[in-house]
């Protein structure tokens, strides 16, 4: 059973072709990890998985990626519904500095439309915060701005806002890369624990994180996937020679 | 967990849809409200001109060069030269004042750095939103007096004597006068002159400075040579900002340069600018004749004139930034905010 | 000046050099003294001449009679600024803020550098120029002056204040923040109101303030449009006073006591729009730091 599955997707920024044919595959419940040098199109192809590679200027896309079966790019799609059942990450953390700490964690709840009383959005937000295992730090401080948190609560804070609205995939975008080690160890326990009610995609250039956290790792060069498989395998008996060079360190 | 609660094909609920439709709406929106300032240049531009027209009709080009405006029916003439005369020696003698103390100024601030500059550049910025007639009736009541009793008697009795550029310092101090406009006027263009110079010369790397600094230039010497070359057109563009609002000005004019149409050498005599003599005809402009049409004519040549003094400077500014390397454009851009005509 | 040749003299540098560095520094200081004089003169003189003048009857009582103009006021013309800066902030405050908001969240076209271009231009319109366009539309048009036209000449000039003004605070606010809405499945529209605005928030009431500062102090529009009045009027359609207005008014007329009444209008105009300028400046950099 597949949950995402991408095929032949190619992508432009204006006439620059970026995504050459890529294909991929995440079953429910696991962890994939996207690696390869800088500017090999890893930031490009998440951003492909909810849609949000078209919102820049001049940006196209053709291929399938398909969710449960039904392809996300169909004619009658459309991208803000994909995008309440693909939540993302980014690297930066970007908390709405408006927001107090639980408003931020309901946001996607609370704009959506829906009338939701007050005790169900902070039921709701609790068990957000909950699961991305900082309830505890700011459960006496709920509505603090969101901005006054430390880099990495601001991180767990934005992986809440993500889960609070129950979608199926996450993609993270190099999440910890602004993280100190000690958060960035934090975000990557997360990841473990969530992977068992979600399919997760992580973008990182960090090889011995996405060797620590994924089941499936994607190796990407220039664009196109050169390598994908079991991370296992991937870091020790790649098929590729370029996969091997890069997993030991000769280049990227 | 809840069921998903957004499908995504084609079923999608009545919620989703709506939402595309407001998102439509709402582009489209801001799209027509921004249309609208293009819709008013081109009606503000077409309403005068409509008006003018019969004006410029009846007078073609000896519009811009009749030296007699007579509004009496039966003996109509108009004729601009002296309004276009007043605007252009008033702003021209702003100018002159104005532009080497603002530029001044501006470089000032740039090199002095720390607990003066602050709060020094934010004062002048401030000064800025002083309205035309406060400094109006301060020319009226305290700048005149001074000038008809000192200064305009010195300058007459000195440069009046030298040969060529006397012949602009003839005449009585007393009575209003075409350099009192020049000065209020000078003085009303200084904040945003400097503002704006003081932007662009900022934008100039502090690398370049340092650079000529470390070659053994003196301060002076570094200005010149790595300083005021980049900034010269972004200078230029701060003048033409500051022209262009000398160019408008019409309350502060008006109360002191004596509304007299007059064309003549003489600085210390009175005259009339475009804006001046606007303000102070329209109420006898009656319908009748070409009175009404002609004022408007005078209006089309300033607004034109005004808009691409406007567009020259914002190039020139960008100029600047573009040579220097930044998107600081946009910041200096936004000084153009300030600038107010009376 | 000798020197052994092969020796850079390490001493100060004399002669013409020194000589034009120091008449530079000079040149700088005398200007900034220059400028700054006239400037904080006409500030100070303004506030003490026209304290003198605030009174109870200035601020309730219309025009008195010629036999005594000292015990008269010029509440018609507080009512009438009042009247008219209020329909042009009515009017131009949204149409500016949704032209700003296009520029700033959908504008990477053509046609948004076309918008751009005219509302730098339109910011330079001289007042009169808009009191005369709006004279040649409306009130020629209408046969009488009034504080509807009025207001309408401020529209022209408020409206590409309030664009550029908040198109500049949207364009600060960091593109993550829009992602981040994006990403959590809100629809554009609301991503801009509900995240993009209120975290540009402050910024917004800044350009509105600007608007509204260059607006109390306009004389020649209203003078071509509103007209002027001595009495109180609260019919938008009919000729209204302004204090902006009133002064010039004033300062043109040989009654002493008269002046002094100027000079009051002139310090209640200063003191209201350096506080608007003052407070939008804090505001402003205050934002800046929130959102960095």
């Amino acid at each position: 059973m597949r949950k995402v599955e991408i095929v032949d997707l190619n992508a432009w920024f204006g006439s620059n072709h970026v995504l050459h044919g890529v294909g991929l595959t995440a079953r429910p419940g696991s962890v994939t990890a996207i690696i390869g040098p800088s500017g090999c199109g890893k930031s490009t192809l998440i951003r492909c998985l909810n849609r949000m590679h078209e919102e820049v200027r001049g940006a196209r896309v053709e291929g399938k990626v398909l969710f449960d079966g039904t392809d996300i790019y169909g004619a009658d799609v459309d991208p803000v519904a994909v995008r309440r059942r693909i939540g993302m990450v980014f690297q930066r953390p970007n908390p709405f500095p408006t927001m107090s700490i639980l408003d931020n964690a309901t946001a996607g709840l609370r704009l959506s439309g829906e009338r939701i009383p007050r005790a169900k959005l902070a039921e709701q937000g609790e068990r957000a915060l909950r699961a991305a295992g900082l309830w505890d730090e700011v459960k006496d401080r709920l509505n603090e701005p969101g901005g006054r948190l430390s880099g990495g609560q601001q991180q767990r804070l934005c992986i809440a806002r993500a889960l609070a609205v129950e979608p199926e995939v996450i993609l993270l975008d190099e999440p910890a890369s602004a993280l100190d080690p000690a958060s960035t160890l934090r975000i990557e326990e997360l990841v473990g624990g969530l992977k068992e009610r979600y399919t997760i995609v992580i973008v990182t250039h960090n090889m011995q994180q996405a060797a620590r956290v994924s089941d499936w790792t994607l190796f990407m060069l220039f664009g196109e996937v050169v390598e994908f498989g079991p991370t296992e395998k991937v870091f020790t008996t790649p098929d590729d020679k370029r996969t091997e060079d890069y997993v030991t360190g000769r280049f990227g | 967990m809840s069921e998903p609660t957004v499908v995504l094909g084609a079923g999608a609920p009545a919620r989703v849809r709506r939402s595309r439709v407001i998102d439509r709406g709402f582009r489209g929106t801001t799209l027509v409200v921004g249309l609208g300032l293009i819709a008013l240049l081109a009606l503000m531009l077409v309403e005068l001109t409509t008006g003018a027209w019969r004006t410029f009709d009846a007078f073609g080009l000896r519009f811009f060069i009749g030296t007699s405006w007579n509004p009496v029916s039966g003996r109509e003439d108009f004729g601009a030269l002296p309004f276009i005369f007043g605007s252009l020696v008033t702003s021209g003698v702003a100018i002159v004042i104005g532009v080497p103390i603002a530029v001044g100024l501006a470089l000032l601030l740039n090199q002095v750095r720390g607990s003066i500059a602050n709060p020094l550049t934010v004062f002048v910025d401030i000064l800025a939103a002083i309205p035309s007639v406060v400094y109006g009736l301060w020319a009226l009541f305290v700048l005149k007096p001074i000038l008809d009793s000192s200064v305009e008697p010195f300058l007459i009795a000195t440069l009046g004597k030298v040969p060529l550029i006397g012949a602009l310092f003839r005449g009585k101090a007393q009575g209003p006068d075409l350099f009192t406009a020049g000065v209020i006027l000078a003085i009303m263009i200084l904040p945003i002159v400097t503002a704006v110079s003081r932007e662009v010369i900022a934008v100039v790397p502090r690398d370049l400075r340092e650079a000529a600094l470390a070659l053994g230039a003196t301060r002076y010497e570094s200005v010149r040579l790595a300083v005021l070359p980049y900034a010269r057109s972004g200078i230029i563009g701060a003048s033409m900002l500051g022209l262009g609002r000398a160019l408008g000005e019409t309350i502060a004019v008006s109360l002191v340069v004596g509304n007299t149409p007059r064309i003549g050498w003489s600085l210390m005599q009175p005259g009339a600018t475009i804006p001046s003599w606007i303000a102070s005809s329209f109420r006898e402009a009656t319908s009748v004749g070409l009175h009404r049409s002609a004022l408007l004519a005078l209006a089309v040549t300033l607004v034109i004139v005004a808009f691409v003094l406007a567009a020259l400077s914002r190039l020139l500014v960008r100029r600047t930034s573009d040579l220097v390397g930044g998107s600081a454009a946009d910041e200096v851009v936004t000084e153009g905010i300030y600038p107010r005509a009376g | 000046m000798s020197a052994a040749a092969g020796t850079v003299s390490l001493g100060p540098v004399r002669g013409i050099r020194r000589a034009k560095d120091t008449g530079f520094t000079v040149f700088l200081w005398t200007c900034a003294v220059l400028a700054l004089v006239p400037l904080t003169w006409i500030a100070f003189y303004v506030m003490s001449k026209g304290i003198g003048a605030l009174s109870w009857n200035f601020f309730t009582k219309v025009p008195a009679g010629p036999l005594n103009p000292e015990q008269g006021g010029i509440v018609q013309s507080f009512i009438g600024t009042g009247l008219i800066v209020g329909i042009a902030t009515v009017i131009a405050v949204p149409l500016g803020i949704l032209s700003g908001i296009y520029l700033a969240e959908y504008g990477k076209g053509r046609t948004a550098s076309a918008i751009r271009l005219v509302a730098y231009v339109l910011l330079s319109t001289p007042s009169i120029v808009a009191g005369a366009f709006i004279w040649a539309l409306v009130v020629v048009a209408l046969g009488n002056f009034s504080a509807l036209a009025g207001g309408l000449s401020l529209v022209v000039l408020m409206w590409p204040i309030v664009a550029i003004a908040s198109e500049a605070v949207l364009r600060l606010v960091p593109q993550e923040l829009r992602e981040g809405a994006l990403a959590l499945g809100l629809p554009r529209w609301k991503a801009i109101v509900r995240v993009v605005m209120p975290t540009a928030g402050a910024g917004l009431l800044t350009a509105v303030m600007l608007a509204v500062a260059r607006a109390l102090g306009e004389t020649a529009p209203i003078l071509l449009t509103a007209l002027g009045n001595d009495y109180v009027n609260t019919d938008i359609r009919a000729p209204t006073d302004a204090v902006p207005l009133r002064v010039y008014d004033y300062a043109r007329t040989p009654v002493e006591a008269l002046h002094s009444i100027a000079w009051g209008g002139a310090l209640v105009l200063l003191v209201a729009v350096l506080f608007l300028a003052i407070s939008a400046r804090i505001l402003s950099t205050r934002q800046q730091k929130r959102i960095a």
